[in-house]
Order: structure tokens, then sequence, then C-alpha cells
């Protein structure tokens, strides 16, 4: 069996309010290969969100394994932490979180200035990314002079500027009108084509409905994972 | 991320809140300012007194006659009578002192009164030789100064100072015109240029004559061919202790004494005689030092204050870049910078403002304000340091934010 992107094993996650035990996740395994391209369904509270933070390696399972690209990093502290997301993940989340004193080049080449890249060849690779996502003309704009779409497809450029294991998606098209989401769609269409491996939190039928794979989280258990072959699109 | 990274992001920071971070470091500003201009104040003023030491002749030795012993009580430095014209004519010679490069005998002193038709002033009348001039440092203002004639014919004229010359003439040019000295009237033939005072004397209230004219008309007794001090000016103020060699050594053997012991004479030097005391106002430094010190404080924590706003209202900042792979130490590191920057920010605004107001206070007050370039770079240094020192906390709190918490926050 080919290594696989994520392997989540019985991982639990348990927040402590007050003298509330409140078990957000309740054991979840699952894997995904690389070049997949999975949509996590859940109605909010169901823990959806709490998978994605534990999958972005933003926070540890109480309990469980979590193997990233092969790594161990369910025992790992922040710093370690940092530095598996900074080299395997790239983030595009719901506010787009851009920095809005930034340019568009800038934007991008934050996580590559994180990676100790050099100076030239973070503008190279910013400038390929930005390419990527059709925006190489909108390299100096900053954040406010770009559309919402514009905004969200620099971020995908920035979450693919490091050439991660992952792309993770939280909620993309939150944010977007229906055009521009379909625009940041088509484009997570294309880098599955592509063969990355995307990974989309959403809660909008709709857009699961672009995935290859829809997984459906329920009261912090996995409640259904099915292949949609019929996936639109290219 | 290396430094050169840290400190851009931190500059584009700073920037991007211009009036924010320039008000956040008017305290560090104000504090830096005190800092140059206290330091300008006590630098102008002993500049003041080198100057005032030079112009008085740095370079100068003073020969005073020994003590003399009556009935057995010995009468201290200056009251022996033994230095003569002719010692100061041998210790010219080129030969056997090549580091002298002027000498001038000074006759004993003597209060007179000096006429203008009604007008009469009492001040003290010296003579001295046409070196004096140039050996003491001094300018003329008009007219010209004793000459080697008029030492050897013993001519009636005199050279007045400043406040002398005002005194008996007003606001007229005195030179050409003459005073009466002892009944006797004497040519006015030039008039010096202030050189203020020392400790004990003012240098502008004195008549000067040819020292032949002062050994014949206005010293009376048996020795007065005997000088009060003889003046030595040596070429160079590196050579001072050459001269002074030299000197010793001439005098020495002129009267059999060897160095040392029995000499009836004493070599002293400029800087041992003149004590200017700094005029710098110290109530004044010591209210600037305070000002620094306080505000140096207050705008320290005006940074701490800022920064700590700023990491809140970034908290989504420090999120995001938490999630892109800042470690702690990165954050911290950022946050440090920034503060470092608003230190410096203050530091060389500081550092201008104090530098304006010392041109200003040039102005305004006679103490000259100096300008120090290393002071200036120690102040910009303390500013760096204040921004980084106050900036460990709010830094330490952003380092320690969850990226979740810190990405959910609105």
């Amino acid at each position: 069996m080919a290594e696989q992107v994520i392997e989540l094993e019985q991982v639990r996650k348990i927040y402590q309010t007050g003298s509330v035990e409140v078990t957000a996740l309740g054991g979840v395994s699952l894997s995904i290969a690389p070049g997949e391209y999975v949509a996590i369904m859940g109605p909010s509270g169901s823990g959806k969100s709490t998978l994605m933070h534990i999958l972005g390696c933003l926070d540890v399972p109480t309990s469980g394994q979590y193997l990233l690209a092969g790594e161990d990093v369910s025992t790992m502290d922040e710093v370690e932490l940092a530095e598996v997301r900074n080299r395997r993940i790239g983030f595009v989340f719901q506010q787009f979180n851009l920095l809005p004193s930034l340019t568009a080049q800038r934007n991008v080449e934050l996580p590559l200035s994180y990676a100790g890249v050099g100076r030239d060849e973070r503008a190279r690779r910013a400038q390929a990314a930005l390419e990527r996502v059709g925006l190489g003309e909108r390299m100096d704009h900053r954040p406010t002079q770009l559309s919402g779409g514009q905004q969200q497809r620099v971020a995908v450029a920035r979450a693919l500027a490091t050439d991660p294991a992952l792309v993770l998606a939280d909620e993309p098209t939150g944010n977007l009108d229906s055009r521009a989401s379909a625009d940041v769609l088509a484009l997570f269409d294309e880098l599955h084509a592509a063969g990355r491996t995307v990974v989309l939190i959403t809660h909008e039928a709709e857009v699961a409905q672009r995935a290859r794979r829809v997984i459906n989280i329920r009261d912090g258990l996995v409640a259904s994972d099915s292949l949609v072959g019929a996936g639109v699109g290219t | 991320m290396n430094w050169a990274d840290t400190l851009r992001n931190g500059w584009d920071a700073i920037r991007t809140h211009k009036l924010r971070s320039i008000l956040t470091s008017l305290g560090i500003l104000i504090g830096i300012a005190a800092v140059v201009l206290t330091v300008g104040l006590g630098q102008g003023a002993q500049q003041q007194v080198s100057k005032q030491l030079s112009a008085l002749g740095g370079n100068l030795l003073i020969v005073s006659p020994g003590s003399s012993t009556s009935s057995g009580v010995r009468g201290g430095f200056g009251t022996a009578e033994t230095l003569t014209a002719a010692d100061a004519t041998a210790l010219t010679s080129k030969a056997a002192a090549p580091d002298v490069s002027g000498v001038a005998p000074v006759s004993q002193s003597s209060s007179q009164s000096l006429e203008n038709g009604s007008t009469n002033w009492t001040t003290t009348v010296v003579g001295t030789t046409d070196q004096w001039l140039s050996v003491r440092g001094r300018t003329l203002s008009s007219g010209r100064f004793i000459t080697a004639d008029d030492e050897k014919s013993a001519a009636a004229v005199v050279v007045l100072a400043s406040d002398t010359a005002s005194e008996l003439f007003g606001p007229l040019n005195p030179v050409g015109q003459s005073v009466t000295i002892n009944s006797v009237p004497y040519e006015v033939v030039g008039v010096l240029a202030s050189a203020g005072s020392d400790s004990t004397t003012n240098l502008d209230d004195q008549a000067i004559v040819p020292l032949n004219t002062a050994e014949q008309r206005l010293i009376g007794g048996s020795n007065r061919t005997a000088v009060a001090n003889i003046y030595i000016k040596a070429t160079r103020d590196s050579r001072l202790s050459a001269a002074y060699q030299e000197a010793t050594g001439i005098l020495g053997f002129r009267h059999a004494t060897t160095s040392g012991s029995s000499s009836d004479f004493t070599i002293t030097t400029q800087q041992s005689v003149i004590s200017t005391t700094s005029s710098v106002n110290s109530t004044l430094t010591d209210l600037l030092i305070g000002i620094a010190a306080l505000s140096l404080i207050v705008g320290g924590i005006g940074v701490m204050n800022i920064m700590l706003v700023s990491v809140k209202e970034r908290t989504r900042e420090i999120g995001l870049r938490k999630a892109l792979g800042g470690t702690p130490a990165l954050i911290r590191r950022q946050f440090l910078s920034e503060a470092s920057m608003l230190g410096l920010t203050g530091g060389l605004l500081g550092v201008g403002a104090g530098v304006g107001a010392a041109y200003a206070l040039r102005s305004v007050i006679s103490n000259p304000v100096a300008i120090s370039i290393p002071w200036i770079l120690i102040a910009i240094g303390v500013a760096v340091a204040i921004g980084i020192g106050f900036g460990v906390y709010p830094a330490a709190r952003a380092a320690r934010l969850s990226p979740i918490d810190a990405l959910r926050s609105e």
C-alpha cells in the first residue's frame, strides 16, 4: 500500500470547560491517499472544525495517532508543529486571511520566508504560484485592491507556494458570491486534476459535490464516508 | 526567516501606522532629545573651558621668583626679586631653548590712577616687551602693541585693555589720545581685544607699558629691574614639557642652582593656574537629566502599551503567521523588532529634536552647546534598547497565542 497522506487512528479530542468534559471527536479513524479530493461535511457542532484543526496540525489530539505523510505529528511540540504546517500543509481559510499591508506577492511569499527560502527564490516561486492561479498580472496589488474571488485565489497561491503534501481548505467559498465560488472551486478541480491532495471542509452540499469523496461527521464520529465518482468538471 | 526579513516586516508594520508610531515614540523622543541636549550643554561648557585655556595660552609656562628670607622668616613664592629681564633674554636663545617660541618678562605691577582730562580710573599697570601679545595669546582691537623700539627708548606709550579703555574714553577710540599716569602723559597706541577673565583677574582691565618705561618711571626701589614673572610660550602644546626642562636648565644655570632643591624660582603651567569654573548651569543639567529619565520610562511604557494593543488587534495575523509556519520564537522576534523600530524612530526623531533645540539654545543662552556624534549614537542605542526592553512582554504574549484561538478571533 502506498504511503497515505493522512492516517488517523482512533483520534479523540476532549475539551475541558470548567468541570465539564466535552468530547469533540470521539475516535475518528480515516486515511486519505495522495491525489484524493475529499470534502469533510457536517453541521456546526459536529466536530468538523476540531477535525480540521487536527488535520491542519493546529492542534494535537487528546489520544490516538495522526500520521501526516508518514510523520507522527500527534506527539509533536509547538515548534515542531509549526515546521510541519509550514512544510506539509497549504491552508485556505474562509476569511482569506491575507495581510492587508502586503502585496499579493509578499503575501504568497510569507510561508516561504518562514521556511527560510532566500529572497530571489521566494519571489520566483511566488510569481509562479500567482501565475498558476491566474493572477500573474496582480502581483503588486494589495488585498484591498482585489475582489473577494481574487483574494481567495491569492490565498490558494500562498497555499501552493511551499508545494505542500496537503491543501487544506476551511469553508473556502463561505465568504464568496456564487460566481467567485465557482471560480475558486474550478481552481480546486484543477489542483486535483494536477494530482494535488485536497481536503475541503464545508457545510454546503453543492460544494461537497465537487469532491470525489465525501466524509460526513456527526457528533464527533465519522457518520458516512462515500465516493461520489460523479464529480463535476474536468 | 532571517533577520533582514524580520526587520523589514517590523519596519512595514511601523509604516502602516505612521501617526500611531510617531505618537508612541513621542516619550522616547523627548527623553532622547533631553539626553542630547544635556550632553551637548555639558560638553559645550567643557569645550569653552579648553578654548579659554588655549586662548589664554595653553602652552604657556610661568616663571615666578622664589621666596625671600628676611630675618629668618621665609616669604613664600614670588616674594623674592630674583628674576631679571636678562633671564628673559637668556631664555630666548634658540640654541639653548629650541622649544621656546616666545618669552615675555612682566614687571612688578603697580596700581596707578590713569587720567583722561577729568576722567580717571585706577588700574594695574605692568611693563612688558613686544612678545607679550603672542605669548599670552592676546589680540588687539585697534592700534598697535609695544615695539622693541618703545622698549629701547623707554617710550611713554601705553596699551589699554578693553574695559580700561572704555572706562576712560567711553565709546571713543582712544588710540592717539593720551592718558596721564603719575603726572606724565602717555600716548595710547593700542587697545587689547577682550579676553574675559580667569578666576582671579579681570584680563580686560589693565594698562601695559614698555618694560623699561615701567622700571624707570613707575616702579621705585632699589630692585626696580627685577621682573615679577616671565611668561614662556612653547612652540607647540606637545613641546611644553621640553620647554619646561630647557627653561629650568637655563635659569638653574644662571641662578647657580641645581634643578629642584634650592632654586629661587618656580615654573608653573597655565593650566595649573587657571581654574575656570564650568559656566554651565548645573541646575539646568539636573533638570534635563530628570526629564530625560522620566520621559524615557514613560516612553517605554507607551511603547509597551501600544505593542499590547497591537498584539490584541493583530490576533488574526498572529494566528495566520503561526498557521503558515511561524514558530513562537519567530513571532516573538517579529514583535521585538517592531518595538525596537518604535524605539529607533523615537531615538532618531529625538536626536533631531535635541540637535535642533541645541542650535536654538545657542542663540538664547550664552553657553555653547556641543553636538557629540558618539553620544548621539549612544542615545539612539538607548532608545532601541528601551523599545526592546518594553517590547519583551507584549512579544511574549504574541508568541504564546494559540493559532486556533488567534485565527478564530474577529
